[in-house]
């Protein structure tokens, strides 16, 4: 196993070296075009809502409209970016918030009681976020087409799926709220969902098993890049393969 | 790196699909049972609290237009006219010194949002009609709103029927702007679109003309059993 750059050694590429790529291009366009139809989802939900708000706003139908097409779009910036050409970086992600290590499951049961051992690129409430969004994406898709289509469904069915997009929407203004709230008052983590990288000492920090794994990627990848200059033959894809 | 810390990840847990699926599974299973959930957890938390759930006994307000209508009392007037021995134009005085007829219904929307036990307080509109005196190749009417935009009909076999009132008052008082006072449609046995609010004219006619909402697809007759056959009679 190649030695990795010892972060505690400043190099000549000290200045790169201190930057970590946490998110990369298409992972910032997803998640801020994601943002962009959560908001209008939840402004238009506003007035279809409450009486009161509606009272101040009219335009029932164009809005209606508008809440309509928003959440139509609403699985596109993700579904472009994880089957696309492009979405190595975010398959490899999803592959991360997926698995869950018997310690984070244990801080699920215990509602977060116990700090697990975050070794990980994202930790389990970051990792339960991401799959709460992905999963409320699906449900308040497919409710919000049986009220809009709804001739074709049994009335109870309306008022369930009436009833599960308001619940649901709901808990999504919470976890959201909470989101931003966590954003503001995590500046480097922020920075990363809109620049990219994150300082290394943060990633050494709050992750050091990925900042690992980055370092060895780069390592395996430069390797291999000589190594198939030599013979075409290596074509294992995922780094961690080596490391495991 | 140690040992140890690469075993956790090696026996990994697919948490991630796990919540996925289960949250699509229990939206499948909200969307079959909640109308039952809802109402189970409404009556377990009483009508107060009920009303602040999620879905929970709410009017979801709607207008065509992009303001509420604003009517006075004094300055409401109902117009009948068409196919009528007699046209009328009715002050809301008018209509409340008529025999009227009380109803407490569920208030059911076609999207699946409902209200249960609304107070309604009105004028049988057959008794309206009866007053105007209905001409005999009269087939349907045609119901206008001060808001300049909505629509409805009715046949007149649907309209004479006892529980379908010109209404004036609701939850208890007067009815409010936002609700279609002063003066709306009330249809107990179809779905809230067919209660035209800030009803402003009666057309009598001699063929179905298609409301508002019926032009963007919703069944002309709005029967609450679902039943949506052109040819419906009164006596569904």
């Amino acid at each position: 196993m190649p030695a990795s750059a010892d972060p505690s050694q400043p190099s000549g590429k000290a200045l790169t070296a201190l930057r970590i790529t946490r998110f990369d291009l298409v992972q910032r366009v997803a998640h801020w075009a994601n943002a962009v139809l959560f908001g209008i989802l939840m402004l238009t939900a506003l007035p279809l809502y409450f009486s009161s708000v509606e009272r101040l706003v009219g335009r029932h139908l164009l809005i209606a409209e508008i809440h309509l097409w928003a959440g139509v779009a609403l699985p596109v910036p993700l579904v472009v970016s994880v089957l696309g050409p492009w979405g190595a970086r975010m398959r490899r992600d999803i592959r991360r918030i997926s698995r869950w290590t018997e310690d984070e499951v244990r801080w699920l049961w215990r509602l977060g009681r116990n700090a697990p051992q975050i070794t990980d690129k994202f930790n389990p409430a970051q990792k339960l976020n991401a799959i709460f969004v992905a999963g409320a994406i699906v449900v308040m898709l497919g409710t919000g087409l049986i009220l809009k289509w709804f001739n074709v469904f049994p009335v109870n069915w309306r008022e369930g799926a009436t009833f599960v997009h308001e619940v649901l929407g709901l808990a999504i203004f919470i976890v959201v709220i909470g989101h931003i709230g966590f954003a503001l008052t995590h500046r480097d983590a922020l920075r990363s969902m809109v620049r990219g990288w994150v300082p290394e000492a943060w990633a050494r920090k709050h992750a050091p098993r990925w900042l690992h794994e980055e370092r060895e990627g780069v390592a395996l990848r430069r390797r291999k890049t000589v190594r198939s200059v030599e013979s075409r033959a290596d074509a294992t894809a995922d780094p961690r393969g080596d490391l495991l | 790196m140690t040992e140890s810390s690469q075993d956790h990840l090696e026996r990994p847990v697919r948490v991630g699909r796990r919540v996925f699926l289960g949250m699509i599974g229990l939206g499948a299973v909200g969307i079959v049972a909640g109308a039952a959930v809802q109402r189970r957890l409404g009556e377990m938390l009483g009508s107060g609290l009920g009303r602040l759930l999620p879905g929970g006994d709410n009017f979801q307000i709607y207008s065509v237009t992009n303001t509420f209508p604003l009517i006075t009392p004094d300055r409401y007037r109902l117009e009948v006219t068409g196919l009528v021995e007699r046209p009328l134009t009715l002050t809301l005085a008018d209509l409340e010194a008529m025999p009227s007829t009380k109803l407490v219904e569920t208030f059911q929307c076609v999207t699946g949002w409902q209200v249960p036990d609304v107070h309604w307080e009105g004028v049988k509109l057959s008794d309206v009609l009866d007053a105007a005196r209905v001409k005999p190749e009269a087939v349907a009417l045609s119901f206008d709103s001060y808001d300049g935009s909505d629509t409805e009909s009715l046949t007149l076999d649907q309209a004479r029927l006892p529980d379908v009132i010109v209404a004036y008052r609701m939850l208890g008082g007067p009815i409010t702007t936002e609700h279609g006072g002063p003066v709306r449609l009330y249809v107990a046995p179809m779905f809230g679109y067919k209660s035209l609010k800030w009803l402003s004219a009666i057309r009598v006619v001699d063929k179905v003309e298609p409301g508002f909402w019926e032009q963007s697809g919703y069944p002309v007759n709005g029967w609450l059993d679902g039943s949506t056959g052109p040819s419906d009679s009164a006596s569904g």
